[in-house]
C-alpha cells in the first residue's frame, strides 16, 4: 500500500479526479504555486490563479457550477469566507430549492482550517458548525490522508455545494508555508497518523455521510471530526491504563450527520463526549446531543470544545483547543 | 513646513531595528505562527504617521507593527505581544495582525482589504465626536482587488469623510503578481469613486510625507478623502521564512523538494497535452525566476539607506542618533525578554 501525506493525498485524488474529468478546474489565491503540480499536469487553463477578491470568484464558482463546469474554488482559510459568505449562505445553499430541485449548483470549496501552531483567533478558526448549520451545504472534515483523498473524489461526484475543509495541522504542506519550513525552532502537535498514512493505489470516494469508528470502546463515546479525532485517540490510549474503555467515532462528515452511527454508538455506552475544535455555542457539540435524544437514547453528556476566540499565545491556544488533557477529564467526569 | 529628515529618519530606524529583533526572535522559535514584517515599506508609513496628532486613528493590515511604533505605542508592551506574554499590548491574545490601541486608535486587521470600511468607520466617528482628526487605512496592492475596500471608497467620496487610503505597492500579492491579476490602473480606479489621487516613491520618505500632508490636511478640513499610491518593496517576501525568497537563497537545498514532484507530475499519464503541460511548467519556473530579480531583495530600494544617504553629510549627528537608537531598541528587548511568565 502507497503511504501519503495529508495533502498529497488530496490533491493525489483531486488529480486522478482531474484526468477523468476534464470539467474540473481549479482557482484561487496563489493557486498556480500552491498547486503547481497540478498546474504542470493538467496546464494553466485548468489550474488559475485569482484577485483577492473572494466574493467574486467564489460566486462566479457557484454559478459556473451551475452552467455546467466543476469548479474546485479554493480559499486560503475559512475565516475568510466571512468575506465571501453571501456566495455559499444565500446562492450556492438555495440553488436546488429555489429551482424546485431542478437545478443544483456542484461546486467544491477547499478552504484550510483550524488552529495549532499560533496564527490566533482570524486565522485558526473551525467554522464547520457555523457552515452546516445552512440547509443545503455538505460540509467535509477529513481527519486522515486516506480519508482525504476519498473524501475529494466524492465531493467531486457530489451533486451539490460542498465544502472540504482541510486542517492545517495535517498538512504539512500548510504548516511550512506558514512558518515551520524556514525554522527548527518550532514544534507542534501534530498526530502523525492524521499527517501521513497509507492510501489506496487508485482512489476511491469516501461515502459521504458515513461516520467510521476509530475505537470500539464500551464505557464512554467519543464523538469528533478532524484534529479533534486524534486528540480523542490519544485521551483513549491514556485513558485504557486507568481500566475505562473509549470508543472514538469519527464523523468525518459534519453535515449531513451520520445520526444512525452516533446513536448506535451512544446507546451501547450510554456516555458521550463530543470532542469538537469548533465553538462550543450552537453548533455541533449542541447538535449532537438534539440527534441522540431525538432518538430517545438516555446518556450522560459532555463536551470538550473551543469556548473563545482563539489566542494568539501558543500557551493559551494549548488550552483553548480540546486538548488531550481536557478531553481525559470529559471523560473521567462522565464516568463518575 | 518641509519634512525634517532627522524626526523621519529616527522613526525609520526604531521600526527597522526593532522588526530585525523580532526576525530574530521568530527564527529562535520565541515567536509563533506566520509573521510579516514591514521592513521595505517603513518610508511611507513614517511619511504618513509623522503628520498624525491625536485623535487621528489608523486602520493596519498585517504589518502593523511599524505603524504602532511610529505612532508611539510602548515597544515594549508590543514586543511582549508578539511573545504572548499576557502582559503584552493585547494580552498575548491577538499577536502581530491583531494588534489594537484603544489609546491611539489604531486597529490591525489580517484580513485582507478590512482597513477600508475600518478607516472609514473611524473617520465617521471622527466627523461627529474629533471634528478635524482624520483616520488612515493602510494597505497593499492586493487588497485593491477586495471588494469592500473598494466599496469603503467610494463611502468615503459621497460622505466625505476624512479618509487617507494609503496603498503600500509591492507588486506582489504573497505568490502572486499584482499585474497579473489586476484590471485597469488603480489611481483611475480610486478617482472613478470619486477620491482624489496622488502617486509617489514609497522609498522617499520625504516624497510620501509631503503627498501625506497635503492629503491629511485636506481630509481635516473637510475636503475628502485621497488615495496615496506608493510604491515600495518588502526585502523578506511576504512573511518571514517565505518559501519564494528560501528558494532564490538557497536554490540547491531548496529545489529538489519542489522539483521532484514537479517532475513526476508533468510526466504522469493523463491530463493535458504537452503543449498545456509546457505552458504549466513555464509559469512556475517564471515565479520562481521573477523571485530571484524580484526588486524587493535589491537593497538599493531600501528606504532607511536613501534617507541615511542624505544625512551622512553630518557624521556626527547621524552616529549618535544610530547608537541611540540602538541602544533603545536593545533596550527595549532586554526588558520584553527579562521577565518571561511562567
Ligand atoms: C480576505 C483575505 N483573503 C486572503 C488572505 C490571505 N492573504 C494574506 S496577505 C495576502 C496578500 C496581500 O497582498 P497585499 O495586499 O499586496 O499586501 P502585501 O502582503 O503585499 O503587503 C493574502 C492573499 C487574507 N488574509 N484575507
Ligand atoms: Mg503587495
Amino acid at each position: 500500500m502507497r503511504s501519503m501525506l495529508f495533502t498529497q493525498a488530496i490533491d493525489d485524488a483531486l488529480a486522478q479526479a482531474m484526468a477523468d474529468n476534464p470539467r474540473i478546474i481549479l482557482f484561487g489565491e496563489d493557486i498556480p504555486l500552491l498547486r503547481r503540480n497540478l498546474l504542470v499536469r493538467f496546464g494553466p487553463g485548468r489550474v488559475r490563479g485569482t484577485p483577492i477578491s473572494e466574493s467574486a470568484f467564489l460566486g462566479a464558482g457557484v454559478a459556473a457550477a451551475m452552467a455546467g463546469l466543476r469548479p474546485v474554488v479554493e480559499m486560503y482559510m475559512v475565516d475568510f469566507l466571512g468575506v465571501c459568505a453571501d456566495a455559499l449562505l444565500n446562492h450556492a445553499s438555495k440553488i436546488e430549492a429555489f429551482s424546485g430541485g431542478k437545478w443544483t449548483a456542484p461546486v467544491v470549496v477547499r478552504v484550510p482550517c483550524g488552529g495549532g501552531y499560533g496564527d490566533g483567533g482570524q486565522h485558526e478558526q473551525s467554522l464547520w458548525g457555523w457552515l452546516a448549520h445552512i440547509p443545503g451545504l455538505t460540509v467535509l472534515v477529513p481527519s486522515t490522508p486516506a480519508d482525504g483523498g476519498g473524501l475529494m473524489l466524492a465531493a467531486l461526484q457530489h451533486d451539490g455545494p460542498v465544502i472540504f475543509l482541510e486542517h492545517k495541522l495535517l498538512s504539512e504542506t500548510w504548516l511550512e508555508f506558514l512558518g515551520s519550513g524556514a525554522r527548527s525552532t518550532v514544534q507542534y502537535d501534530v498526530p502523525a497518523d492524521g499527517a501521513k498514512g497509507p492510501v489506496p493505489q487508485n482512489w476511491e470516494p469516501v461515502p459521504i455521510g458515513k461516520a467510521f469508528l476509530r475505537r470500539a470502546g464500551g464505557d464512554v463515546t467519543i464523538v469528533s471530526v478532524g484534529v479533534g479525532v486524534h486528540r480523542a485517540l490519544e485521551a483513549a490510549q491514556a485513558l485504557e491504563t486507568e481500566g475505562i474503555s473509549v470508543g472514538v467515532l469519527d464523523l468525518r462528515t459534519v453535515s449531513p450527520l451520520d445520526n444512525a452511527a452516533v446513536r448506535e454508538v451512544v446507546a451501547l455506552t450510554g456516555r458521550l463526549l463530543v470532542v469538537d475544535e469548533d465553538y462550543e455555542g450552537f453548533g455541533l457539540s449542541g447538535e449532537l446531543s438534539a440527534v441522540v435524544l431525538e432518538a430517545g437514547i438516555s446518556c450522560k453528556y459532555a463536551r470538550v470544545c473551543t469556548q473563545t476566540t482563539i489566542p494568539y499565545a501558543r500557551q493559551l491556544e494549548d488550552q483553548t483547543l480540546p486538548s488531550k488533557l481536557r478531553i481525559c477529564a470529559g471523560v473521567r467526569q462522565l464516568m463518575q | 513646513m518641509p519634512p525634517d529628515l532627522w524626526t523621519l529618519y529616527a522613526l525609520m530606524l526604531k521600526s527597522r531595528l526593532f522588526e530585525e529583533a523580532v526576525a530574530k526572535l521568530w527564527h529562535d522559535g520565541l515567536i509563533s505562527g506566520e509573521m510579516h514584517l514591514g521592513t521595505g515599506e517603513e518610508a511611507i508609513i513614517a511619511g504618513v504617521v509623522a503628520n498624525l496628532r491625536e485623535g487621528d486613528a489608523m486602520a493596519l493590515d498585517h504589518r502593523g507593527t511599524a505603524a504602532l511604533l511610529m505612532r508611539g505605542v510602548d515597544p515594549v508592551l508590543v514586543a511582549r505581544e508578539l511573545l504572548g506574554y499576557p502582559d503584552g499590548l493585547c494580552g498575548g491574545m491577538g499577536g502581530h495582525m491583531h494588534l489594537f490601541s484603544k489609546e491611539y486608535l489604531a486597529a490591525s486587521s489580517g484580513i485582507v482589504g478590512a482597513e477600508g470600511p475600518a478607516a472609514a468607520g473611524f473617520a465617521l466617528a471622527a466627523q461627529y465626536l474629533r471634528p478635524g482628526s482624520v483616520a488612515i487605512a493602510f494597505f497593499g496592492d492586493g487588497a485593491m482587488n477586495q471588494g469592500m475596500l473598494m466599496e469603503s471608497m467610494n463611502l468615503a467620496s459621497v460622505w466625505n469623510l476624512p479618509v487617507f487610503f494609503v496603498c503600500k505597492d509591492d507588486g506582489w500579492a504573497i505568490t502572486t503578481k499584482s499585474v497579473e491579476v489586476t484590471g485597469g490602473g488603480l489611481n483611475e480606479r480610486a478617482q472613478g469613486l470619486g477620491v482624489a489621487t496622488v502617486e509617489v516613491d514609497g522609498r522617499d520618505v520625504s516624497a510620501v510625507w509631503e503627498a501625506a500632508h497635503i492629503a491629511i490636511e485636506r481630509a481635516r478640513s473637510g475636503q475628502g478623502p485621497t488615495f496615496l499610491h506608493a510604491h515600495c518593496v518588502h526585502f523578506e517576501g511576504h512573511l518571514l521564512g517565505f518559501p519564494m525568497v528560501r528558494i532564490a537563497d538557497h536554490p540547491l537545498r531548496e529545489m529538489p523538494g519542489i522539483a521532484i514532484p514537479l517532475t513526476l507530475s508533468i510526466l504522469r499519464p493523463g491530463g493535458a497535452p504537452l503543449r498545456d503541460r509546457l505552458a504549466g511548467l513555464r509559469t512556475v519556473v517564471a515565479s520562481v525566476l521573477s523571485t530571484m530579480r524580484d526588486p524587493r531583495r535589491d537593497s538599493a530600494n531600501d528606504p532607511v539607506a536613501r534617507v541615511r544617504a542624505t544625512l551622512e553629510s553630518v557624521p556626527v549627528r547621524l552616529h549618535e542618533l544610530e547608537d541611540q537608537s540602538q541602544k533603545e531598541i536593545d533596550h527595549v528587548f532586554a526588558s520584553a525578554l527579562m521577565e518571561v511568565p511562567s
